[in-house]
């Protein structure tokens, strides 16, 4: 593995590298940047609920749809996506031999694109929520903050879209013609099958955003009832990108789960085929679900059964992935240092979110759940618990490789469980408000018990989080400057072969 | 590898348990997708941030509903500008209003007693506001009960259990 931080270098060296590590080190800065300033917001959003009634910590609805609508862009486009796709640059060409990716030129392009469309986001601060849904985003959300949104995650799917080409021809094209496909990595396989989901999914909804401008413009009227348009026309085009974009999350952080546990269980993976063939599965069935969503605008009884039975058909694949992790685990000589507790504390919340899935599926319980805070803690569960887990994970693990130290374990150990109790406490309480029938995106809610009780949990926990994620930030900044130095054969003291690349030459 | 039968063992049991809470959604669903054919249309208009209700009689309500228990309607759910959801979470009553659109759901409510209505999909600065009351009344008790007996049992049956909270 290539030492970055280590040898001393010169910003602009790798701020205008196009080498693999270096713009991976980028990618990950960047979304590790996201994810706190998207989390500062989020604290903001639970600290206003913490009562009925308006705080003062936000002023006015207005900005409360602001901040929340910032909150979900920034964390689904600029923490979850770039963190994979640091990571994939990392790994990617070192797991298929290779000097470099494909297009590296093109890779650094693909990278800052990235910042340029934050800065959109970020500076634009839109009012109409992640989902931008028409008419009230083309008759009623302010300019130009709404233009910039669209821009900007313009911007950021042609990113994707370029990334995720890099990454198939370096993995099917630049492959080391001595590695079969069938014996690389799992990770290998993520990366691949989110790549494909990427080019087949993100087109759709880069249609639909120019169908919107056009729409604001007031030149069409696409989604515009009163131009004879049809709003449904757009969650459908919004849905067919973005149900899939679950599994574009969630397939690299399973990816990352299956690096991790057989090296913490000291032990081969218990079935390389089937979590292939879930990969596989995943990425066709996460295509056959997007109307789940809108079971509440009205689609007939045919259309509400096709979707649903498109939905449980991810549950068997999603559910094999599990099994293997812990058939993988069972009768492991296990070893829960920060990444691998990382990996099983999202194991076991993707459980309670794959549960709360099944329960959303079916027809009539979604009726109860649609819209409401049960919805916020179920895929909450999935982007925090499963996904972000598994990334915190895997950035502990590769910490040694990229920085040349070792983090604190001690200190990674108490963010695991500081961030463990509180994301329980945050969203599987949310379930339970949404019972309570409390509807998403409010901006107060009805002063009674029991709203107010489950509010205050909910934001206790955020509290938590919030502690924990200050302590990773310090262990991560204060290690990569002060941190012992790591043992670069086996800094986990598993006695397992990491990666033959340790002893690559550091550039080309 | 084999490790192939107890992964297909495992595959299958998950498949059987979705097939078996599959169909029992989907026999729920039948019976709560068609409304009883004597059923009372509401005609129910979302706008920011409020509900105007209007009966078959031509009595408009405005931010409050007035039923009557034991009587099934059927809502006729639109809005005026923007999408909102019209939502009676103790009855789990939940349509989205859509500009240009007429949904329908029904409901037949079993208790009487004075419920929220709500909005519950984000419709812009007031949206956490704009709820309405609903008033269910006590029926009058002739045709109250010819009114019940029409509904099949397995749907008496099926709302209890949504409507607990």
């Amino acid at each position: 593995m290539v030492l970055e931080v280590k040898k001393p270098r010169p910003m602009w060296e790798i701020l205008f590298s196009t080498h693999h590590t270096d713009v991976g080190l980028l990618y990950i800065i960047l979304s590790l940047v996201a994810l706190m300033i998207g989390g500062a917001l989020a604290i903001a959003i639970r600290t206003e609920l913490f009562l009925p009634g308006n705080q003062g910590i936000i002023p006015d609805p207005n900005t409360f749809h602001r901040i929340m609508t910032t909150h979900g862009t920034n964390m689904l486009f600029l923490w979850l996506l770039p963190f994979a796709s640091g990571m994939g640059n990392y790994l990617i060409p070192i797991m298929v031999r290779y000097k470099d990716m494909a297009w590296p030129k093109l890779n650094a392009v693909a990278f800052w694109m990235t910042p340029m469309g934050m800065a959109l986001v970020w500076l634009g601060m839109a009012d109409f929520t992640w989902y931008a849904t028409p008419p009230y985003s083309i008759l009623r959300a302010p300019g130009p903050a709404a233009e910039m949104w669209i821009f900007g995650i313009k911007i950021l799917g042609i990113a994707s879209i370029l990334g995720a080409i890099n990454f198939i021809v370096t993995i099917l094209k630049m492959k080391h013609p001595d590695l079969p496909l069938m014996k690389t990595s799992l990770f290998v396989w993520a990366t691949l099958m989110t790549s494909i989901m990427i080019l087949v999914a993100i087109p759709t909804f880069a249609a639909a955003l120019i169908m919107l401008f056009t729409d604001r413009l007031g030149v069409s009227g696409f989604f515009n009832p009163a131009m004879g348009g049809d709003p449904i026309a757009y969650q459908h085009l919004f849905w067919f990108t973005f149900h899939p974009e679950v599994y574009i999350f969630a397939i690299p952080a399973i990816g990352m789960a299956y690096e991790l546990i057989p090296k913490f269980s000291r032990k081969p993976i218990f079935s390389y085929q089937s979590g292939v063939a879930a990969f596989i599965v995943l990425a066709i069935v996460g295509f056959t679900s997007w109307a789940h969503h809108m079971y509440a605008t009205g689609m007939n009884f045919t259309e509400k059964t096709v979707f649903m039975v498109g939905t449980l058909s991810a549950v068997p694949a999603s559910a094999m992935h599990v099994f293997n992790w812990i058939a993988t685990m069972w009768g492991g000589r296990i070893k829960f240092a920060t990444p691998m507790s990382f990996v099983v504390g999202g194991l076991v919340l993707f459980f309670y979110a794959g549960a709360g899935g099944v329960v959303n599926a079916q027809m009539p319980l979604d009726f109860l759940t649609h819209d409401s805070y049960w919805v916020v803690g179920h895929f909450h569960l999935f982007v925090m618990g499963l996904i972000t887990f598994a990334f915190l994970g895997f950035l502990h693990y590769m910490f040694p490789f990229i920085t040349g130290r070792m983090y604190n374990e001690k200190a990674g150990m108490v963010t695991f469980w500081l961030l463990f109790v509180g994301v329980s406490m945050i969203f599987l309480t949310q379930h339970v408000l949404g019972l309570y029938g409390q509807p998403r995106r409010v901006f107060d809610y009805i002063a009674v018990e029991p709203l107010i009780i489950m509010n205050q949990i909910s934001t206790v926990g955020a509290w938590i989080t919030a502690a924990g994620s200050a302590l990773l930030i310090g262990n991560l900044i204060g290690s990569s400057i002060k941190g012992k130095p790591a043992d670069m054969v086996d800094p986990f003291q598993i006695g397992q072969v990491y990666y033959d690349q340790t002893r690559k030459e550091p550039h080309h | 590898m084999g490790h192939s039968t107890v992964e297909w063992v495992y595959v299958g049991v998950v498949v059987a348990l979705l097939i078996y809470i599959g169909a029992s959604a989907w026999d729920v669903e039948r019976f709560l997708d068609h409304p009883p054919k004597d059923a009372k249309v509401v005609k129910v208009t979302g706008q920011q941030w409020f509900w105007t209700f209007e009966h078959e009689d031509g009595k408009k309500e405005l931010g409050e509903l007035h039923l009557v228990k034991g009587v099934p309607y059927v809502f006729e759910i639109t809005s005026r500008d923007v999408n909102h959801s019209f939502n009676i979470p103790d009855l789990t009553v939940l349509m989205d209003a859509v500009p240009g659109r007429i949904n329908h759901m029904w409901v037949m409510p079993d208790a009487s007693g004075e419920y929220l209505i709500q909005c519950r999909e984000y419709c812009g600065f007031s949206h956490y506001q704009m709820r309405a009351k609903l008033f269910v009344e006590e029926a009058i008790p002739v045709s109250g009960e010819t009114e019940v007996s029409n509904i099949p049992v397995s749907v008496q049956e099926a709302k209890p259990v949504i409507a607990n909270n």
